[in-house]
């Protein structure tokens, strides 16, 4: 126990702090979205993330907003396990025809009002993948999108940009 | 021992089993030889193949107007054969190597989906890949299926797959996905329990499928490899690897020596970031969240350094045909041996209480044991393999430039439990930072990419890479002006989630997450 208390101190408290990312513009952004989740939605955004078809990317990153360097919960997002405690879902892939009919009943079964985020670049445009037999394309061909967030995957910090423009908007 | 001297041996089998071989070919796929045999010889072969030893390692097909060409890639010592048959497209008919090799059952499935090839004695011949995006009856892999299919319209829910049902007092079955609770790929497992332990798995996956086979056709080598990078995004970097060294092949070309060894730097860094954030997720999986934090701060500052030299936390679109695109500034190579320093400073604290914790210990221990002889008769790749015996690694057995200058150890471990596993992991990191910096010392100058001719029609050939899931094969054949006529990815999740059925059996129920994230398959890189 000691040892591990003593790793926990000796690694510090690392949110924010390394570079190349600015963490100047994290903290910035994270605070404009903890300002808009306080005055707006009762203190914090509940997301559910679908995977419709992605390869996995953006998964990843989605995954290392959760990391000790962004650690998005502190600005009021977390992630939940059930669209049905959900304010909003974040899409990623392509949408395969072989999930169209989930993600609709996932839509479905969120509470309205709600947001839906298309998040990387196949969600938003088809990506390397587009339209075919085996895929939808972009989000918005099978659902209503409020907003997209592109790039291949797009990094954390991007992810958190997008988050801000979904809920200034 | 020199390569393919059992050969003969094999070759001899086949003859006391009147097994006529048409040509054999050192040079067709090189560096596997090629056999070609007659459609009814093909469940002989391998039922000789079984008998000799050989690894089953994935089998494909390709539409030559009214023929389809089936290849079954075997493996023995290193060695890869690939059998090669025809069969009519108005009535394409094979026997099946399911009975002898329990690997080949699901892209057996695959072929039958996507080509419509019947293998007579399967023992499953539900269908695998299709859900209800096609037809019964059509199959997208052949040439008169249209890319946009037939008629596009919403896509039914796929209720009606049977699914075997058990019965009995006491017993309950749980449907969980293809939505699932985390941040992860979809796919449906369907369990049967009795009280919380799991009597039997059945995994249901084809939710991703994106027809990744079927776009590639017409592509140029570049947007090609622009593909294989994203067939499953985590191993970015060996499938755009193993794509651009088939198309090397068919092309006739080799690239420079630098550029093969910055492939190698990043490949082994996909693989200790893949690693660092595995051993975190498995550890947090029995609620020993300090673990995950801990590795997953190491992985944001291994990708943060990926980023600034290669221009993505990925190292996606890189590796290129000919080359690669980002060359390695002088300044960066003392940076990266200081970071290797440091992060085996931070790993040698970590592991240490890691191996030392009680309650990691009495969980991962002994939980979600693979026997040897099932690794064996799955032909389980990667981490899953090495954890239950099967040694088996592309990088010392075939090795591809920088590795046959620089070898690389292989951990292998016999107990086969998820503790297993993990301590792959944690071994393959070490061994590949001191790949990495034997690398960094050894690294070749000139040029960082060469260029790539258009291949002629027809030309064909294979790549074999070690990415960190395990061995991926990829199989590429051209048409006329360079365009890519057939490609295929095989990940090594085709012949590791198999395992995962086995491996829950006699577990409780809450131990399938760790179980299932020991094994970690890729559900894009599978569903294609």
């Amino acid at each position: 126990m000691l040892r591990i208390l003593n790793r926990i101190r000796h690694a510090g408290l690392v949110t924010e702090a390394p570079p190349p990312v600015d963490d100047g513009e994290l903290q910035r952004v994270g605070t404009e979205v903890k300002r808009v989740l306080e005055a707006r939605y009762g203190g914090s955004l509940a997301i559910r993330e679908v995977d419709a078809g992605s390869c996995n990317g953006c998964e990843l990153e989605i995954h290392a907003l959760n990391n000790p360097y962004y650690d998005v919960e502190r600005f009021g997002v977390h992630f939940v396990a059930s669209p049905r405690h959900a304010d909003a879902l974040l899409v990623t892939g392509p949408v395969s025809r072989h999930m169209e009919a989930a993600l609709r009943r996932t839509w479905e079964a969120t509470p309205d009002p709600k947001i839906v985020i298309a998040a990387g670049q196949c969600a938003c445009d088809g990506g390397e993948f587009g339209t075919s037999y085996a895929s939808c394309g972009a989000v918005a061909n099978v659902l209503p999108v409020d907003v997209s967030i592109p790039g291949c995957p797009p990094a954390p910090i991007e992810l958190l940009r997008g988050l801000r423009a979904v809920l200034q908007g | 021992m020199s390569r393919f001297d059992w050969l003969s041996e094999y070759l001899a089998r086949l003859q006391d089993e009147h097994v006529l071989v048409r040509r054999g070919s050192a040079t067709r796929l090189a560096p596997a030889h090629a056999l070609e045999i007659d459609a009814e010889d093909w469940g002989r072969a391998g039922q000789e193949a079984a008998a000799f030893g050989c690894r089953w390692a994935g089998l494909w097909a390709d539409q030559h107007g009214d023929l389809f060409s089936v290849f079954c890639l075997l493996e023995y010592g290193g060695d890869y054969l690939i059998l090669c048959t025809d069969t009519a497209v108005a009535t394409p008919l094979l026997p099946s190597h399911t009975p002898y090799y329990p690997a080949a059952d699901r892209l057996e499935r695959h072929l039958q989906d996507m080509f419509g090839i019947a293998f007579g004695d399967h023992p499953d011949t539900r269908r695998w890949t299709r859900h209800q995006a096609w037809p019964e009856g059509r199959y997208p892999l052949r040439d008169d299926f249209p890319v946009t299919g037939d008629a596009p319209r919403e896509t039914p829910p796929d209720e009606e797959y049977p699914f075997p049902r058990a019965q009995g007092a006491g017993v309950y079955e749980i449907p969980v996905g293809p939505v699932h609770a985390g941040i992860i790929e979809p796919g449906h497992f369907r369990f049967q329990a009795v009280g919380e332990e799991v009597l039997k798995l059945e995994e249901r996956l084809g939710y991703v499928h994106k027809g990744i086979e079927k776009i590639a056709v017409g592509r140029d080598p570049r947007a090609l490899a622009r593909l294989a990078g994203r067939v499953s995004g985590d191993s970015t970097v060996a499938h755009a690897w193993a794509a651009c060294q088939a198309m090397e092949r068919a092309a006739g070309i080799e690239p420079p020596p630098r550029a093969q060894a910055l492939r190698a730097l990043l490949a082994e860094r996909e693989r200790v970031a893949n690693h660092m954030g595995d051993i975190g997720a498995i550890c947090n999986d029995v609620g020993f969240a300090f673990a995950l934090y801990q590795f997953s701060r190491l992985r944001e500052l291994w990708q943060r350094r990926s980023s600034e030299l290669f221009g993505h936390r990925f190292m996606m679109d890189v590796v290129i045909p000919g080359g690669v695109t980002a060359d390695l500034p002088r300044e960066a190579a003392a940076r990266l041996r200081e970071d290797h320093r440091a992060l085996r400073a931070e790993l040698r604290a970590l592991y240490d209480i890691l191996e030392d914790h009680p309650s990691l210990e009495d969980r991962l221990l002994t939980s979600g044991r693979l026997t040897q002889d099932t690794a064996r008769r799955l032909g389980c790749l990667g981490y899953v393999g090495k954890a239950s015996g099967q040694g088996f690694d592309v990088r010392q057995a075939s090795p591809y430039p920088p590795y046959d200058r620089l070898p690389v150890a292989v951990p292998v471990f016999e107990e086969g439990d998820v503790a297993a596993r993990m301590r792959v992991r944690m071994e393959e990191i070490l061994a590949a930072l001191d790949f990495l910096d034997r690398l960094l010392e050894t690294l070749p100058g000139g040029d960082i990419g060469c260029d790539m001719p258009a291949p002629e029609a027809g030309a064909e050939g294979i790549g074999f890479v070690e990415g960190w899931r395990g061995e991926i094969v990829t199989y590429v054949r051209f048409a006329g002006a360079g365009q890519v006529a057939r490609f295929f990815p095989r990940d090594p999740s085709w012949f590791n989630w198999p395992a995962l059925e086995r491996i829950v059996l006699g577990n409780i129920v809450p131990d399938f997450p760790v179980c299932n994230k020991s094994v970690n398959g890729s559900y894009s890189g599978h569903d294609l």
